[in-house]
């Protein structure tokens, strides 16, 4: 929201500094994004009055001799400009001078002679024809006679100002005005609001058969609708400081009557709309929902194809304006125009900002109803524009008016609060006086009767919604937030924080991780079908069975992921394209499993451990090793099945993992055909070696247990060496397994050494051999004990798999 | 036998300097000190010596005996003490050779500044509670006093799975689950993610919010500050300092917007703070009497406050990041910066 200073004051008399303002301004909760300087740094840039002009003989060149008062009677400047003359008030930039933007002057020679600064044009001086009059002529900027040398140009043009650029919060769209700012810093400071004119008189003239209405279904996105006629219109040009405060806030002056309208919609916060009465073909104005297909051509030549949820201005047969958005290129005000109809009209927010959004067409006009309007700037801003109207002599006021209303109270919102009330909420005492100052100060009435007070808030104030707290924030605010004196939950009882077990649990997890060497990552949550495309899930995989996002940003991030690892696989090719040839990762965090598509439920949001390693000197084994430690912290036994279904796993380097037999995650080496379409350079590409993981923490976590403490076994432990010669295919869990299930008293079976020599191969055979530990529970284990357990051990081993002594 | 004794003495200091090594020493035993010996054959020639002299000579050669054998061992203890010195000489390694690697990872810099923001409130008496990232309207939206048309949904971009379901937008519908379930006194920190359509250099449609939530009886804007301060004091620094200054959220009312003075600088300007002295950390203010009602709580019996602090945000400035991306691209190089 764009307020310059000089306009501000217009309605209240302002004794800061726009660097006092704005101090003010931010902390009574608007803040100033932006304060613009208008002299964007200009210095000794002064009136100077051309005494002398000589043309410089073989040159374009204008030797002049300025009056600068103050600065100089008899200075030498030279000037290209051609309009130059004797008497020229002009704007002169001295010896080391500066121009907005910044850049310098000095005395130099030009042609051989001596120039003691610049003359300058208009646009040297950053104006306009709106800002100044005259500023686009080609050449000096001819001023005025009346101006005196040697003052300063920016008191001359104008520049002297501030334009103060305003965050609005959502809740203040009383405040999108040069008014509504004007009556905050009244109200801060103290002074009277001056209210801009809005008495008009109207003729007796009547426009013959002109009838508005709102079409009855459609009030609730149209519940005020203000039309007024206006004839005689005098196509002219605004008056200086209309187009002056226009072109400050970034508008170009167009024609009277157009520029009433904008400068309306500036100053009160009103959006509001005129009509060339003659091209409405009936006399009459509908407003009513769009039919399905209906078509308007808009004020800037664009054609839109309607919906049923756009709100427009008809002329009870076609649309003529886009209702909140932008007039109908059929009802443009032109020059010819010599009646018209003006509309101030309060439209749903919702309803402006689907038309707007809907249709790409975002407006000066469609924002300001996104933040909304109140039915008393519809009323306060009519009156102005009719005002404005008589003032500037560019028509006249037609007693044939309507005001379709769907019925809201005229009145400010009435409640009771009390004034000890709103001290509880701030925790201090603000003294009764200021209290009741404040809130006159904001306009609000006030009745009071001891602690009670009964409140009406001003008519532009929506946002006042349930009392007590509304008014605490409003004292507050003006009586200063450093007057809140931090109190550390002086009252609030004692409450037992921090982790549960749960999040305890999930903590160490991560803390684990970071043991075996992984680093953690974030990721985000969502990514494209491509991703999974490029993880060789086939198109039945439940991993596809995914939330879908109604409007993502773009289609990479438009599902929410139900598996990890392509997130992972992700950051793993974007470290290894960034030379980091070599790491450990994991992310944990939430995968979002749909209970039915298409949704109609929150979806279940699961945990999951996604891992990668990667690296020359990974393998299968060391990644296997950092899952049992993983797991061995929570005493939980891990087995193995070979996963050859997994789908970016190769298929004969990869595990389940199962806990008391449930399959709760799997890892294995990164599927060559998935390898070999990652997008790497192609010598990166011939040794990838990465192994990759997901763990379904849910799963995982419901196996454990509660640990009990067991008094350390007093009876040694025995360990005896078993060398086998078995088929090369048997595997190594499968003889582990046996030698557990064939003796209680063994604790740990552990394989030191596989051996296979030319004679073994050519039978099939390897050698494996083990180190068995016998832990006794309740006798010590004699040598007999140990014996017999390796006797049916090695039976067991021979009879079920075929393994014979080495 | 005197001189014998002065011989025999003076011949062993001679052997001593010539002993470097235990088989040396065993050699020089052997000839001086064994039931052969030297020592051992003086003790023989005593009974040549005349009867009446016998006892004196004998206390002599005893005596000579005794310190042959004291020497002896402080002999045997020298050469130990030699030999362990050149074992150890032998074993001595080079000990800047590489070390056998054990690599331990570390927590993302979210997650580290997540647990110090925990830490913090925890001590508070702050439970946590984490929420679902998929919500419904109801609670994002309509329960948070933040109806179908209301403004602030312009300030949401909003990712929507259905018309009803969503991303949600902020951790605040975690307020609504906590006091759902829960009644006074509820302290509660709400973690987590939260998305917006919003992608930029100082946006990620993906980030982490914090909500912090008390609801008690007569809790203030007062204890708002109070505890907010503790927080930016433990976060920050001691000597750190809030400002409060006037904002808008539809789910407090007063609400604000929370600055820290400027740790850098102290407050008096830096790139920073841009020359301000503070630096905006988090929004928060007093449970909207409509929210409470919403939860089945009285508002004239119990006020609350609430905020809500991005934890990228205090990330960044806590490490000295600046920009935002570089937390979501998971360079190792970067992850491998950051501690407690």
């Amino acid at each position: 929201m764009k307020a310059p200073f000089s306009w501000l004051k217009q309605y209240v008399d302002i004794d800061l500094t726009a660097q006092e303002l704005e101090g003010r301004l931010f902390s009574s909760g608007f803040e100033v994004e932006e304060l613009i300087d208008l002299r964007g740094g200009m210095d000794r840039v002064v009136v100077g009055v051309v005494t002398e002009a000589v043309r410089q003989e073989g040159t374009h060149l204008h030797i002049c001799k300025v009056d600068a008062g103050e600065y100089g009677h008899d200075i030498q400047i030279s000037t290209g400009a051609p309009n130059v003359y004797v008497g020229m008030h002009t704007a002169a930039a001295l010896d080391n001078s500066v121009l907005p933007g910044g850049i310098r002057i000095k005395a130099r020679k030009l042609q051989g002679v001596d120039s003691y600064g610049m003359l300058c044009s208009g646009e040297e001086l950053g104006l306009n024809e709106d800002l100044y009059p005259g500023s686009e002529v080609y050449g000096l900027l001819d001023l005025p006679k009346d101006t005196v040398p040697g003052t300063d140009i920016a008191e001359v043009v104008g520049l002297n100002d501030y334009i103060f650029d305003i965050s609005v919060t959502a809740n203040r769209p009383d405040c999108q005005s040069i008014l509504g700012i004007a009556r905050e810093v009244a109200a801060l400071l103290g002074k009277p609001l001056r209210m801009p004119a809005t008495d008009y008189v109207e003729t007796d003239y009547e426009f013959p058969g002109m009838d508005i209405d709102v079409a009855e279904a459609d009030r609730d996105v149209c519940p005020r609708y203000l039309g007024h006629g206006v004839h005689n219109i005098v196509y002219k040009q605004s008056p200086r400081w209309m187009r002056r405060y226009l072109a400050l806030c970034g508008l170009r002056s167009i024609s009277a009557v157009v520029d009433i309208t904008n400068f309306v919609m500036l100053e009160i916060g009103q959006p509001m709309h005129a009509f060339d009465y003659s091209m409405i073909k009936t006399g009459k104005v509908l407003v009513r929902r769009a039919k399905d297909g209906e078509k308007i051509q808009t004020l800037d030549g664009k054609e839109f194809t309607l919906k049923t949820n756009n709100l427009v201005i008809t002329d009870g047969e076609e649309p003529i304006a886009l209702a909140g958005v932008m007039g109908g290129l059929s009802s443009e005000i032109t020059e010819n125009t010599t009646e018209l109809l003006f509309e101030a009209a309060k439209f749903a927010r919702d309803s402006v900002r689907h038309t707007a959004r809907g249709l790409g067409q975002n407006t000066d006009s469609s924002a300001r109803y996104e933040k909304g309007v109140s039915e008393y700037t519809v009323e306060l801003a009519m009156a102005r524009a009719l005002h404005l109207i008589n003032e500037l002599d560019c028509g006249e006021i037609s007693k044939t008016s309507f005001d379709i209303s769907a019925g809201a109270p005229r009145e400010g919102k009435h409640f009771t609060a009390t004034l000890s009330g709103i001290n509880r909420i701030l925790g201090i005492e603000v003294p009764e006086e200021t209290v009741l100052d404040i809130l006159k100060r904001l306009s609000f009435e006030v009745e009071q009767d001891g602690d009670l007070l009964k409140v009406v808030a001003p008519r532009y104030r929506e946002d006042i919604e349930i009392g007590e707290p509304d008014l605490a924030e409003e004292v507050i605010r003006e009586y200063g937030y450093e007057h809140i004196v931090p109190t550390f939950l002086k009252d609030a009882r004692v409450t037992g924080g921090g982790l549960n077990p749960d999040q305890n649990r999930r903590a160490k997890v991560k803390q684990l991780m970071c043991a075996a060497g992984f680093y953690e990552i974030s990721t985000l949550a969502f990514y494209a079908d491509a991703d999974l495309d490029e993880l060789n899930f086939p198109a039945d995989a439940k991993e596809r069975q995914v939330i879908r996002l109604m409007n993502p940003i773009t289609e990479k991030l438009a599902i929410m992921r139900r598996v990890l690892a392509p997130s992972v696989l992700r950051v793993v090719v974007d470290n290894l394209k960034k030379g980091n040839n070599e790491g450990r990762i994991f992310e944990f965090n939430k995968v979002f499993i749909p209970k039915q598509l298409p949704v109609t439920e929150l979806p279940d949001e699961v945990q999951h451990i996604g891992f990668a390693a990667f690296g020359p000197d990974e393998d299968f084994f060391a990644v296997k090793g950092a899952v049992e430690a993983l797991a061995g912290a929570f005493d939980l036994n891990v087995e193995y099945e070979r996963a050859e279904d997994v789908a970016y796993l190769h298929p004969g380097i990869a595990a389940y993992i199962l806990i008391d037999g449930e399959r709760v995650g799997y890892f294995g080496k990164l599927a060559n055909k998935v390898a070999a379409g990652l997008k790497l350079p192609k010598d990166s590409k011939a040794n990838l070696n990465i192994y990759m993981g997901e763990i379904d923490y849910a799963k995982f976590e419901s196996h454990i247990v509660p640990f009990r403490y067991k008094p350390v076994s007093e009876f040694p432990s025995v360990t005896r060496d078993l060398a086998l010669v078995v088929d090369e295919q048997l595997l190594c869990g499968d003889i582990v397994r046996e030698v557990k299930n064939a003796c209680k008293a063994v604790s740990e079976v552990e394989l030191f050494d596989l051996y296979r020599n030319p004679a073994m191969t050519a039978l099939g055979k390897k050698s494996m051999a083990f180190k068995i530990t016998f832990q006794p529970a309740d006798a010590a284990l004699s040598q007999e004990d140990v014996n017999r357990f390796v006797n049916k051990i090695v039976g067991n081993l021979k009879y079920k798999l075929g393994a014979e002594m080495r | 036998m005197e001189n014998k004794i002065k011989e025999l003495r003076q011949e062993i200091s001679q052997a001593f300097a010539n002993i470097h090594s235990k088989e040396e020493l065993a050699e020089f035993w052997q000839k001086y000190y064994s039931k052969n010996g030297r020592i051992a054959g003086l003790m023989k020639e005593l009974k040549n010596v005349p009867k009446e002299d016998r006892p004196t000579m004998g206390k002599v050669v005893n005596a000579f005996k005794s310190e042959a054998e004291q020497r002896y061992q402080e002999m045997k203890a020298k050469i130990e003490e030699i030999e362990l010195a050149e074992r150890d000489r032998k074993e001595a390694i080079d000990i800047t050779m590489p070390a056998k690697k054990n690599p331990v990872g570390r927590l993302h810099p979210i997650t580290l500044t997540r647990n110090a923001m925990i830490n913090v409130f925890a001590g508070m008496g702050f439970e946590i509670y984490e929420g679902y990232e998929i919500e419904d309207d109801d609670h994002n939206f309509t329960r948070l006093n933040v109806a179908k048309n209301h403004p602030a949904r312009d300030m949401q971009d909003t990712f929507y799975v259905t018309e009803d379901i969503l991303l949600r937008t902020h951790t605040s519908p975690g307020q609504i689950r906590v006091m759902d379930a829960e009644k006074p006194p509820i302290k509660v920190l709400v973690p987590g993610r939260t998305y917006r359509s919003d992608s930029d250099a100082t946006h990620s449609p993906m980030f982490s919010q914090m909500e912090g939530l008390v609801v008690d009886k007569h809790i203030t804007l007062c204890d708002l500050q109070g505890a907010l301060d503790e927080f930016c004091r433990k976060m920050f620094s001691e000597d750190v300092r809030t400002r409060l200054r006037p904002s808008y959220f539809p789910f407090t009312e007063p609400s604000v917007e929370v600055d820290v003075s400027c740790f850098e600088c102290g407050g008096k300007g830096c790139s920073l703070c841009k020359g301000t002295g503070w630096i905006e950390i988090l929004g928060g203010g007093i449970v909207h009497h409509n929210v409470l009602k919403n939860c089945g709580i009285d508002p004239n019996e119990y006020s609350g406050f609430a905020f809500g602090i991005g934890i990228e945000r205090i990330a960044m400035l806590k490490y000295g990041i600046n920009n935002m991306g570089l937390l979501f691209e998971n360079d190792l190089r970067f992850l491998s910066q950051f501690r407690d």
